[in-house]
């Protein structure tokens, strides 16, 4: 362990909070996806912190797994994106505030 | 010397963190953004996770970050943000939000640090990494194949032309 494990805790959730602020803050679809990028990437970081601090392998491996529901997540929700803009012609969030059943 | 290496890339994946949120232009975003994996990588790396550190560049960087701009080129978005109202009024609220989660973490983290230095370094080779993938975790990997199928046929489904439309 090269560094403290708070240090590390406490850099994970600074970037944690950044990718919160850009969900909550930004109005483009993109923009509010880049922010969940972010914050599972603090996730991961924090994973793998752990994962060295107790010397056990499975931090890494679950670090794996985050990739791969991210990739998921991903492919399906820029295809949403393409799908919303073909219908519409935007990707401002708030312009998809109605649901029609 | 990796603990210095270690604050400068943790500084510059924040920095550059900062200006993807802040960028008004969604391609400027992605560019930041693939800088700050490059350097959540290297500290991935000196975290002794030297194969997550290449996924990391791989996948987040190679392959996640390069679907984004694809899509933004795609879709053709000028940087079109629209400015309703001053900008204070959206990002107010939100990083008083911010400040105030962060203070408590950073409070918790502070009032209980985890004693963690002086151990030696850790490596997982990846042997180790995969053996104790495909013994332990054979099942998850499974189902993680079937999420990714399930994601393929979804992201098909959803994207479709309809034959009427165009």
């Amino acid at each position: 362990m090269i560094v403290p494990m708070a240090h590390i805790l406490a850099f994970s959730a600074a970037l944690f909070i950044m990718g919160l602020s850009c969900v909550l803050a930004r109005r483009n679809l993109i923009m509010i996806l880049i922010g969940v990028e972010i914050m599972l990437n603090a996730v991961g970081l924090t994973l793998v912190g752990a994962s060295a601090l107790w010397h056990s392998v499975d931090g890494q491996i679950f670090v794996i797994f985050l990739m791969a529901m991210t990739s998921a997540e991903v492919a399906i929700s820029l295809a949403m994106v393409v799908y919303l803009s073909r219908r519409r012609g935007t990707i401002t969030a708030n312009d998809f505030d109605g649901m029609k059943g | 010397m990796a603990t210095v290496i270690f604050y400068i890339l943790g500084f510059t994946a924040l920095a550059a963190t900062a200006m993807c949120i802040t960028r008004r232009n969604p391609v400027h975003a992605v560019i930041y953004l693939v800088n700050a994996f490059f350097a959540l990588a290297l500290i991935f790396y000196l975290l002794g996770a030297p194969l997550v550190a290449a996924w990391e560049i791989i996948i987040y960087a190679g392959a996640i970050m390069v679907l984004f701009l694809f899509i933004i080129m795609m879709l053709e978005l000028a940087p079109t943000e629209e400015l309703r109202g001053p900008g204070w009024l959206r990002w107010g609220p939100v990083v008083l939000l911010g400040a105030v989660l962060l203070g408590c973490t950073l409070l918790l983290v502070v009032a209980q640090p985890m004693a963690g230095t002086g151990d030696p370094a850790y490596y997982a080779t990846p042997r180790d990494f995969g053996y104790a993938l495909f013994e332990r975790y054979a099942l998850a990997v499974q189902i993680v194949s079937f999420q990714l199928l399930f994601a393929a046929v979804g992201a098909y489904y959803v994207g479709r032309v309809e034959r009427g439309r165009r």
